[in-house]
């Protein structure tokens, strides 16, 4: 069970890259609209959506943030994420590196239109917020019995 | 020849022999000295403690992790940022670094390392005398 879900783990995160190919090759790297929202490769914190019938899974990377400092608000189908990375300097040591962000971030993503802004849940766990929205009941598919 | 491909969920065991099963994710770090040693903290996210391996070979400093999204099952990709699951990078430590007495604690997806120089080569500090 346990290898079939890290297995579909890196599936799905196979399956955007090999997406984003196919649309480069269709419509030619450059041509595919950006949303509006939609931010420069790079924007801290990276961040992955995906949805099934029952909700929408937002996964925000975020190492390293203190819980209490993580702002999530919902309005309709619009989700703002904001916060601030601090991190510990050490005074008089010499830095050969320093790739790791620190300040404040804010990223807001728009949803699909079928979630309930009532029925939002964020857990933080190794260093990722994990969010996630349920769908309005009406929008599921349902399954109809033929008699 | 096949122009429509199938843009949904791909087969089972197809992913892990692809061409890019062993794209990797290059984490983020800082790295500072101090008189002591090095200090090397690297960001990844959703690697939980029996997801990381740092391995110091001869020379060689890897770290290598493997996330664990915990994604429920039957989900589609409606956006993605990061594109694989796995972090690895590696790094040449050199000869008067300790790699056998290296500590590394992980917390909140933050890995810290410290690295200690060996004693003969922590800076000495040498008195000027005044004649």
């Amino acid at each position: 069970m346990l290898r079939s879900m890290n297995h579909w783990n890196g599936g799905l995160f196979d399956e955007f890259r090999r997406l984003e190919r196919e649309i480069d090759q269709v419509f030619g790297a450059g041509g595919w609209p950006s949303g509006i929202r939609s931010v420069t490769r790079g924007t801290y914190p990276p961040i992955n959506i995906g949805s099934t019938p029952e909700q929408v899974d937002v996964y925000v990377l975020a190492a390293g943030l203190d819980p209490k400092s993580i702002d999530v608000t919902i309005q309709q189908n619009l989700l703002t994420v904001a916060g601030e990375r601090k991190l510990e300097r050490e005074e008089g040591a010499n830095y050969y590196r320093r790739e790791r962000f620190e300040g404040a971030f804010r990223r807001v993503l728009s949803l699909p239109d079928d979630v309930d802004p009532a029925r939002v849940e964020a857990n933080y766990r190794d260093g990722v917020l994990h969010i996630t929205v349920k769908r309005r009941e009406s929008a599921r598919p349902r399954q109809i019995t033929v008699n | 020849m096949n122009t429509t491909k199938d843009l949904g969920r791909p087969e089972a065991g197809a992913v892990a022999q692809g061409p890019d099963a062993e794209h990797f994710l290059r984490p983020a770090v800082d790295i500072l000295e101090d008189e002591g040693g090095i200090t090397l903290y690297a960001d990844m996210p959703g690697v939980p403690r029996d997801g990381l391996d740092v391995v110091v070979e001869g020379d060689t400093l890897s770290i290598e992790g493997r996330a664990d999204f915990r994604l429920p099952e039957g989900m589609q990709a409606l956006y993605a940022d990061v594109r694989s699951t796995r972090y690895q990078r590696s790094f040449s430590l050199s000869r008067e670094l300790e790699g056998d007495k290296i500590a590394a604690t992980l917390k909140d997806g933050v890995l810290s390392l410290r690295i200690p120089k060996r004693e003969e080569h922590k800076p000495r500090k040498i008195d000027v005398r005044v004649d």
